[in-house]
């Protein structure tokens, strides 16, 4: 978080829309929105890049280690003698797919299990909570390694991989949001009116509960591409698809030859992530102002 | 927070190897190709689930085919080297990150807090196999300063220090790069929980007394300012094996990560599973550690519960 003053506005507040209030506050968070526009450009080149850059990633093209900027390469050739550039853009694609796909898993089991956890309460609640604290005991990587390596590494497998071990966050939030919400009053208020439990816990308390929930899968597509790097840096990848990690994993012998190989890879990586990471920053800052006035 | 790591110390290892066998058993498809019912394979489902169980309970985690020795002995084997490089990137992180989180905490605004708040991005956006690469790269390659893989070298003799001496060599650079993801994390923290601190009642007392600052930081304040850090330490021991099943790699460090990596590679399914079981165990026993010191330095904890 930043340390940059509140501005207090003394104007006569005007009705706005949920929508551009949170871009209102949004907006004055300036290292997100620049954030912002760098992840468009990687969004951009990941679904454009191939077509305007129709190199294939697996053909030699040149000889092998070719630095960066010579020989019409502006970023070299692998220990293969593949187009480096070709890679890191195909690689885009499938590294923030991942990063998507995964996420989503992640939040759709985490939403579900705190949910059902914060509602019911009791035993569900007991029973929910040991199967989370059950998942946050194991190491995740080792896990996801474990259902990679027993069920093959099609790309489906690492997405469901990368979700089933990264999930308890969101679990933790979802279920703490809903405990709060369910005591308030237009709950109590939805439940005398004869709402069923169904609509009361996706209808009524989960939009109320969303703010934290989006922050927390705003980090998680950064956290669950790194996850895919190092799953793919460890070889655990589809050998048929290139992501960014799997470029490291497998240049990872020559850097003594060409170091190039592996940091600019992981340039992509960095950047990527720490552009999710302050746009989740400034989510923060758009859905929960009241943590802001501290 | 409390309450979890109270539950995290309930949770029986039967729930562990409970689990474990539900992704043996998705195993079992795949390994029946290749092996025939040598292994107890062709028993149903249930009676390998319970042998199993029954097994890990007497720390028979089985044999590893691949290897030729039993699982545990293999992985006891591998264990201390992982330990040695998990227990020392987390202290290392836990000293760097408390000492920067307060020195920044004194100055909010000052250039320290915001190298931290750097550092703390840095730290979450950087792949821990790429920095340790980078390190490799520029520590090993360029200045050769320390070795560039393993944990110790064969050809070296003498008494205990040379080869303890070896062994920090060694250590360094997988030290740092595991310790570079998790620093960041804790002196946001610290800084965080000592601004806390410092504005509250008792500190002003402190103050008040006529106690210089040094004495209020370090006496009175830091010892509170500690527990939430503990704490966050404590949760993170999974992240730190994961990070160290990386690192393992990078640096070929003769652990639980490389010897899991090579099992995942040779299907050595008793030995991976061995080796989930075992990390987990790691875990809840950095729990258990977690919550002592915390009693150490929070006398109150221990009252609860």
């Amino acid at each position: 978080m930043s340390d940059k003053p509140i501005i207090i506005e003394d104007e006569t507040p005007k009705a706005q829309s949920p929508f551009s209030e949170a871009w209102g506050m949004f907006r004055r968070n300036h290292a997100a929105l620049v954030a912002l526009f760098v992840l468009a450009v990687i969004v951009f080149m990941a679904i454009f890049g191939p077509l305007l850059y129709p190199t294939d990633p697996f053909e030699m093209v040149w000889a092998p280690f070719s630095p960066p900027g010579q020989e019409g390469f502006l970023l070299g050739t692998d220990y293969l003698g593949r187009d480096l550039l070709a890679m890191v853009i195909n690689g885009a694609k499938v590294s923030l797919l991942i990063g998507l796909a995964a996420a989503l898993v992640s939040i759709f089991i985490g939403v579900s299990i705190g949910a059902l956890a914060g509602f019911y309460r009791g035993w569900v609640e007991e029973l929910l909570m040991r199967i989370t604290e059950f998942f946050q005991v194991l190491p995740t990587l080792l896990f996801s390694m474990v259902i990679v390596a027993l069920f093959g590494a099609s790309l489906p497998m690492i997405t469901l991989a990368i979700g089933i071990v990264s999930w308890t966050a969101v679990a933790r939030i979802t279920r703490s949001e809903f405990l709060r919400i369910r005591e308030l009053e237009y709950v109590m208020a939805a439940r005398a009116c004869g709402v069923s439990n169904t609509r009361l816990m996706f209808g009524v308390i989960l939009p109320n509960a969303l703010p934290p929930i989006i922050v927390q899968s705003a980090l998680m597509v950064g956290s669950a591409i790194l996850f895919e790097a190092g799953l793919s840096f460890l070889g655990l990848t589809d050998p048929n698809v290139v992501s960014w990690g799997q470029i490291i994993g497998s240049n990872r012998q020559y850097i003594l030859d060409a170091s190039y190989t592996v940091t600019i890879p992981g340039v992509a990586i960095f950047i990527t992530v720490l552009a999710i990471s302050l746009v989740g920053d400034g989510l923060n800052d758009a859905l929960n102002p009241k943590l802001r006035q501290r | 927070m409390l309450v979890l790591n109270f539950s995290l110390m309930h949770l029986a290892p039967g729930d562990v190897a409970d689990t474990i066998s539900q992704s043996m058993g998705g195993a079992d498809q795949e390994i029946l190709d290749q092996i025939r019912a040598d292994y107890g394979l062709d028993q149903p489902f249930i009676v390998q689930l319970g042998r199993y169980i029954g097994n890990v309970l007497q720390f028979d985690l089985g044999y590893s085919f691949f290897y030729n020795m039993p699982v545990t002995e293999l992985i006891l084997q591998r264990l201390p080297a992982t330990l040695i490089l998990v227990i020392t990137a987390q202290l290392l992180a836990l000293t760097i990150g408390v000492v920067m989180g307060v020195i920044s905490a004194q100055k909010p605004n000052g250039l320290m807090s915001h190298f931290v708040t750097f550092l703390a991005l840095f730290g979450y956006s950087a792949p821990v196999f790429w920095t340790g690469i980078l390190l490799l790269i520029g520590f090993s390659l360029h200045f050769q300063w320390f070795p560039v893989a393993g944990m110790r070298d064969v050809t070296i003799e003498g008494g205990f220090w040379v080869h303890f001496v070896d062994l920090i060599r060694h250590l360094t650079l997988p030290m740092i790069t595991l310790a570079s993801v998790f620093f960041a994390l804790y002196s946001r923290l610290a800084r965080a929980s000592m601004m806390e601190v410092l504005g509250s009642d008792y500190v002003r007392t402190a103050k008040a007394k006529g106690l210089s600052v040094r004495e209020v930081v370090y006496k009175h304040a830091l010892k509170n300012a500690l527990s939430p850090v503990i704490t966050l330490a404590g949760l993170q021991f999974s992240a730190v094996i994961s990070g160290a099943v990386l690192v393992e790699a990078v640096f070929s460090w003769p652990g639980l990560g490389t010897l899991a990596f090579q099992s995942i590679i040779a299907r050595d399914t008793p030995t991976i599973l061995g080796i989930l079981f075992f990390s987990a165990l790691v875990v809840i026993v950095g729990n258990l550690l977690t919550d002592l010191a915390l009693r150490l330095v929070d006398p109150r904890v221990g009252g609860k519960k």
